[in-house]
């Protein structure tokens, strides 16, 4: 059984098809990349996936759990976590504040007992610091850890969203368009991240992804959308080869 | 310069981050509990005054600072407090058991409260929020029965085990209860700011969306926060009440919510620091104003509406020069020193923000 199964899923925005009977399915362990043109519907079904918009139609299944019975706050327990395209932080935190947000779905605690910060606090506390540090290893945010989010760079903005899905200790992450607006090197580094993500830390990662490059370098499975629905699925070489593909990007007689 | 070694991870979870910090906040511990005997009667009374403030001041920056919700309407819970306490202790209730439960009650009415009223955002929640202020008043002439209506009330004089303290006749008494009340307070505000609500509400403030995706609850944090703050709100409001020596509907007035809520904006918006900072303003102003207007035009003459123009110009100023308040600016003054003499002038200038055309909502 695949980790994530999408079947026949749509929405409309007023007479927009943003998503039109759109299936997928995403195994363990892999990393599942989604191309398409602008406005094809990427964003739009991670945004279904985080059940932050209602699907019009369609099942939605992860690890045989039904996604529809969920509410969004309660798909980040499933063990889903996601970062977005325009880079949503906490600006008025500190980077280690922001991953220790990822850690909320692990917290024990209850209100009375954080009030009186009892031991049980402190040592959740410690705990989460730990995970949270392990992030901050794996990502080189040493440097930025009590940085207020306001004053970064985007790039490492980027970096720290990054580090706060993997804080929530995920199976399957979500990265919508991880390297747009990156350097060339930081580019580099998001490739060797993503691999590792997945050879190291096990997680599925599921990500939209306009960088083609970045794209064949760290996936297994490549879905192309256009006018949301699907075009093409494959591996990276056989869907930048489909003409239908080719077709989508650079218009009609290109090919 | 001062440097920090860490060299565990419970140094960033401690109250104090190093000796330094806690010697500072120490001595003035110890300075607090010996002003009783540095200071006369009426100077006591004034900080009694500004503590009282500040607790309240506590409780809406939970709500406004942190959470990011504005509210317009506390001065609707500072009277619940108040009134609460006073009816409790009037049935028979122990203070040491009415003045925390009136805090508590208050803190239940906000959650209910909350949960149709936080619905709303920015502007529309502070609109709705100026009716429940607006609501209290007449609430309390509607149930003159229990509230004494427009005559008022008059709180009994506190007893503590047979221990009595009383605002006028034993002032430093009143002001070590009015202490222990904002240190508990204090307390409580550090211990949820290093926990993971008190991260939830930061993230609340800052982004629902991605607060919704890792884990947060939207509703039931902006619940939370409400009622935390309404409880510490309501304690304020039973010791205002004490400290006034007569309430009645007109005592807890929406000017007090608009003056709250100015008061931890000029503070410094979500910090604890703010929230004193802001009390001193708040409970000075007058008093400078006055001696100001004595000496420049002579205490004959009566300029109505000073205090509130002077304090609407003084928001301004502070909303257009120095965004983040007295705290704010007590930070940069701070870190010049500390850095002496590598301190450069943009330093604190924030980088560019980026566009949000994406958000969901
Ligand atoms: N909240 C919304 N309300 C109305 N229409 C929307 C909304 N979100 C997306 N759309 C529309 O749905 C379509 C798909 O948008 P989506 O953001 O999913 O595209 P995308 O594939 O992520 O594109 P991009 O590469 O530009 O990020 C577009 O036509 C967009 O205008
Ligand atoms: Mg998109």
């Amino acid at each position: 059984m695949s980790l994530l199964e999408i079947k026949n899923a749509t929405l409309k925005f007023g007479g927009v098809v943003a998503v039109n009977d759109l299936s997928f399915s995403v195994e363990e362990g892999e990393v599942y990349a989604i191309v398409g043109p602008n406005g094809a519907g990427k964003s739009t079904a991670f945004n279904l996936i985080s059940r932050f918009y209602e699907p019009f139609a369609g099942t939605f299944t992860f690890d045989g759990n039904n996604l529809l019975d969920r509410e969004a706050d309660q798909v980040a327990d499933l063990g889903i976590a996601r970062t977005f395209q325009n880079i949503e932080l906490f600006e008025h935190a500190t980077v280690l504040q922001n991953l220790l947000v990822g850690r909320h779905r692990h917290r024990k605690t209850t209100l009375l007992e954080e009030m009186f910060f009892t031991p049980r606090v402190r040592r959740e506390e410690e705990r989460h610091r730990e995970a949270v540090e392990e992030v901050i290893d794996f990502l080189d945010l040493q440097p930025y850890r009590n940085k207020m989010i306001a004053g970064l760079p985007y790039g490492v903005r980027k970096v720290v969203e990054l580090g706060r899905a993997l804080a929530s200790k995920p199976r399957l992450l979500l990265l919508d368009e991880p390297a747009s607006g990156l350097s060339v090197e930081e580019t580099q580094d998001m490739r060797w991240w993503i691999d590792d993500i997945r050879k190291q830390m096990g997680i599925t990662v599921l990500m939209v992804e306009h960088d083609m490059g970045l794209v064949s370098g760290v996936s297994d499975r490549v879905l192309a959308l256009a006018d949301g629905a699907k075009l093409a699925e494959g591996t990276p070489a056989e869907v930048q080869a489909n003409p239908a593909v080719i077709e989508a990007y650079l218009g009609a007689g290109a090919v | 310069m001062r440097i920090h070694f860490k060299t565990s991870y419970a140094h960033d979870i401690r109250l104090f981050p190093d000796r330094w910090t806690l010697s500072i906040y120490g001595s003035l511990l110890v300075l607090a509990f010996a002003l009783p005997y540095l200071l006369d009667e009426f100077f006591l009374g004034e900080v009694t005054n500004v503590l009282i403030w500040a607790i309240a001041g506590l409780g809406l920056m939970l709500l406004t600072g942190q959470t990011g919700q504005a509210s317009l309407g506390h001065a609707a819970f500072l009277a619940i407090g108040c009134y609460a306490n006073t009816i409790l202790i009037e049935q028979g209730v122990p203070f040491i058991i009415a003045f925390p439960l009136a805090g508590i009650l208050t803190g239940l009415i906000g959650v209910i409260i909350a949960i149709p009223v936080l619905r709303l955002h920015g502007i529309y929640l502070a609109i709705a929020t100026i009716a429940l202020s607006v609501l209290a008043d007449d609430i309390i002439v509607l149930t003159e029965h229990w509230s004494g209506g427009v005559s008022g009330k008059f709180p009994e004089m506190i007893t503590i085990f047979g221990f009595e303290i009383e605002r006028w006749s034993m002032p430093s008494r009143f002001y070590y209860l009015v202490l222990v009340v904002t240190i508990i307070c204090t307390l409580f505000y550090r211990n949820l700011l290093r926990s993971p609500l008190g991260r939830a509400f930061a993230a609340v403030r800052d982004s629902e969306v991605s607060a919704t995706a890792m884990g947060v609850h939207i509703a039931r944090t902006k619940g939370k926060a409400f009622g935390l703050s309404c409880m510490i709100t309501g304690w304020a409001g039973a010791l205002m009440g004490y400290y006034a020596g007569t309430f009645n509907n007109e005592t807890f007035s929406l000017v007090i919510s608009i003056t709250l809520l100015m008061m931890i904006v000029i503070g410094g918006l979500g910090s604890i620091h703010g929230a004193f900072f802001g009390a001193v303003v708040v409970a000075f102003l007058p008093q400078a104003l006055s001696i100001l207007k004595d000496n420049v035009v002579g205490s004959g003459v009566a300029i109505p509406g000073l205090e509130t123009g002077v304090f609407g110009m003084i928001l301004i100023l502070f909303i257009l020069f120095e965004p983040m308040g007295i705290y704010g600016r007590w930070l940069k003054i701070r870190t010049w020193f500390e850095l002496f003499p590598f301190a450069r002038k943009d330093m604190f200038r924030r980088q560019k923000s980026y566009l949000k055309t994406e958000r969901l909502r």
